[in-house]
């Protein structure tokens, strides 16, 4: 990294690129402002902050674009703990969300093919597949992706990840961290579990140091921890205040509004983005402004959304006044800030980063389910048998029958894929919603 | 495609079935048209503004219709209807089945569908019938003259037929193996039954019911009795009569008779 890349670097995502952006924003935001009423009348107007939030996600992947010049970048899994790596100045990178965003931009199935002719299963995740087309093709709707001088594979949301990314080692011929996290099988992660974690964390530490060449700032590395934490205390609150009658949010707005706690979480700007969001979400509830128009029907959305056909699910649910009010994975980026604790960074981090909801047992996701039954006053779940994802979606056949069952709560098992297009079909799907909306008596 | 009328009271009156075409929005029109001669008016002034209510995968297409309800919501409230009482009713029909669990009060307390194998639909039979020469009627009683069955192991349709190519050019006679086609789509049922729970007593709708074999064999993997409606096919478009008739029971007065 000579002078001249420097310069390009800070020229391009530092200053011309995010003046660029912010200009947009105010563009997007005095149009929200002087354009006539909304049309809908089942659902609420666009929330306020989504400019600044495509600002902030547009600018995130600028920055990717040069990151290769100036820094050092690493790719990362969901659940990863990134904290020390972008306390040591990384650029924090996930295929993921990447991912997600080709879905949601509906290039997916475009770039999964790549994969797929290369010989991968159609049976693997489509996140991976997605992400490995990528890699195949050069091909991304965001430009293009910084090489990763360090990957960091953490499995406590799937074991796929763990051959995802030695695929991508293999690739980029760069370290790769695994950090395993033992599975819970009952309520609690037993002492032993907790201490394996931190040890690798702290062994994950070292190497990344001697990648980014040089040492972890304790001040800096709190300083993370405790933003990481704030915004995911107030992503939480702001999950919470949907147990308002009428929700002033839904789950497909929190689907949208996640990406900077899952891809920038640890920056301070992510502090104020959801402070920013926080307000307005009660400026809506003071206001009367609810999602849904008229509220009839409050539902639970468990295991990833189905990021292609988000509009489409929201219009034909509200249609009928159904309002889907909280969902079990908007609520995995929230449930574990409790759980981080700035004065034991390392033992609250090996906690929190085992504790996500799908390392724990299926039983405990019934518990959390029930828990958000009651909390969110719901009168139904869909649980989207999400095809590409095996470890959130097993289980959930006992669970339908158990929520019926114990809580009396009527739950439909949708068959669709979070990101492959090609496993949603949309007249069955649109059939079972509408089944069950009218079982439901709306 | 089916049509029924119902009176004031919700019986079950004029009905008119058809094998669905694709052209769904001609097909619509005639059945109309039909509806509107076989009650003495003239069917090129159109539908008369009498409740419609539309069911099935094609309901959005009609136009005349006031309202579309889902099947699930329908066969509950035909069959319902028809038996006066709840339980569990099993739908076959020609391109999906269904397993509905009807409350006291005739609502619907859950329900499976199958939407995505026609492994366990009535095309499974109609290939097979196809593929053996056999006419669809006699389907049933070739299976209950088996004195054997054959286990047969493809899960998809069409793999199916070749399986049961390959098993006669192997020299099987036919009934065991026309038996073997039967217990294969019972026992998909069957596994939706589970799913949603058994409720008594079952009941079933659909085309497929009126094979005999089905009726029999259905009772021999669940040991239960099974009871069926007089017109098992027409449930459906019976319920959404029935919704409509509800639907202009709480609007004002259409004068209106035809």
């Amino acid at each position: 990294m000579n002078r001249r890349e420097a310069a390009r670097y800070y020229l391009n995502a530092r200053v011309l690129g995010p003046a660029l952006l912010r200009g947009r924003r105010w563009a997007a935001e005095w149009e929200a402002r002087t354009r006539r009423p909304w049309s809908s009348s089942h659902l609420a107007p666009p929330l306020g902050i989504s400019p600044r939030m495509k600002e902030l996600v547009a600018r995130h992947w600028l920055e990717g674009r040069y990151a290769n010049l100036n820094r050092k970048v690493a790719w990362v899994t969901s659940g990863a703990p990134v904290e020390f790596l972008k306390a040591l100045d990384f650029y924090v990178l996930y295929p993921e969300n990447h991912a997600a965003i080709c879905g949601t931009a509906r290039r997916a199935v475009e770039l999964a093919t790549f994969a797929e002719e290369a010989g991968y299963s159609r049976d693997i995740c489509s996140y991976a597949r997605t992400d490995l087309g990528t890699l195949l093709s050069g091909r991304s709707p965001v430009g293009r992706l910084p090489r990763p001088d360090l990957l960091l594979a953490c499995t406590n949301i799937c074991q796929t990840v763990l051959f995802w990314y030695q695929v991508l080692a293999q690739h980029f011929r760069v370290p790769l961290i695994v950090i395993d996290t033992p599975f819970i099988y009952g309520q609690e992660a037993p002492p032993h579990s907790l201490a394996y974690v931190r040890r690798q964390i702290e062994e994950a530490i070292a190497v990344a140091e001697r990648v980014a060449g040089k040492g972890l700032s304790q001040a800096r590395f709190q300083l993370v921890g405790n933003l990481s934490r704030q915004a995911s205390f107030l992503w939480l609150e702001i999950l919470e205040r949907n147990r308002h009658e009428p929700a002033p949010i839904s789950a497909f707005d929190e689907f949208i509004q996640m990406a900077p706690i899952v891809e920038m979480r640890g920056d301070a700007f992510t502090v104020d983005f959801y402070a920013a969001m926080l307000r307005e979400v009660d400026q809506r509830i003071a206001r009367g402004i609810s999602a849904v128009y008229p509220e009839r029907r409050r539902l639970m959305w468990d295991n990833l959304p189905v990021w292609y056909r988000l509009r489409y699910l929201a219009e034909l649910l509200a249609e009928r006044g159904v309002a889907i009010v909280a969902s079990t994975y908007a609520n995995a980026w929230g449930e574990l800030a409790p759980l981080l604790d700035p004065d034991y960074p390392l033992e609250s981090m090996a906690r929190a980063y085992t504790y996500p909801i799908l390392n724990r047992s299926t039983g405990q996701k019934l518990a959390t389910m029930k828990r958000m039954i009651r909390d969110y006053h719901l009168d139904g779940v869909i649980l989207h048998s999400d095809r590409s994802c095996k470890p959130y979606s097993i289980g959930q056949m006992d669970q339908r029958d158990q929520l019926i069952e114990q809580m009396k709560t009527p739950a439909l098992l949708l068959d669709a894929d979070h990101n492959d297009s090609r496993c949603f079909a949309e007249e069955q799907v649109s059939n079972r919603i509408a089944a069950f909306v009218e079982m439901l008596g709306v | 495609m089916k049509i029924v009328g119902v009176d004031a009271q919700g019986g079950l009156g004029w009905h008119w079935l058809e094998r669905a075409d694709p052209r769904v929005e001609q097909q619509v029109e005639r059945f109309l048209g039909r509806a509107v001669e076989a009650q003495g008016g003239d069917p090129a002034a159109g539908w008369p503004a009498l409740p419609l209510v539309a069911t099935g995968y094609g309901r959005n297409l009609v136009r005349q219709a006031s309202r579309v309800v889902t099947e699930i919501t329908c066969h509950a409230k035909g069959v319902f209807r028809e038996l006066q009482h709840g339980g569990t009713l099993v739908d076959i029909g020609g391109q999906d089945s269904k397993v509905i669990a009807i409350g006291l009060r005739g609502e619907v307390l859950d329900f499976a569908m199958n939407d995505k194998c026609a492994a366990g639909t009535g095309r499974f039979l109609e290939n097979a019938a196809q593929r053996l020469g056999l006419p669809l009627e006699r389907l049933g009683a070739v299976a209950l003259a088996a004195t054997e069955e054959v286990n047969l192991s493809s899960t998809c349709t069409v793999f199916a037929e070749s399986e049961v190519v390959s098993l006669l050019a192997h020299g099987v006679a036919v009934e065991p193996i026309v038996r073997g086609l039967h217990r294969s789509l019972i026992k998909r049922v069957v596994a939706m039954i589970r799913s949603v729970g058994l409720g008594r007593p079952l009941m079933l709708s659909g085309g497929v019911v009126q094979n005999s074999a089905i009726v029999q064999l259905l009772q021999e993997e669940t040991g239960e009795q099974v009871v069926l409606p007089r017109h098992p096919q027409l449930m459906g478009a019976y319920g959404a009569a029935l919704v409509a008739l509800g639907a202009a029971e709480s609007a004002p007065r259409k004068a209106e008779k035809v």
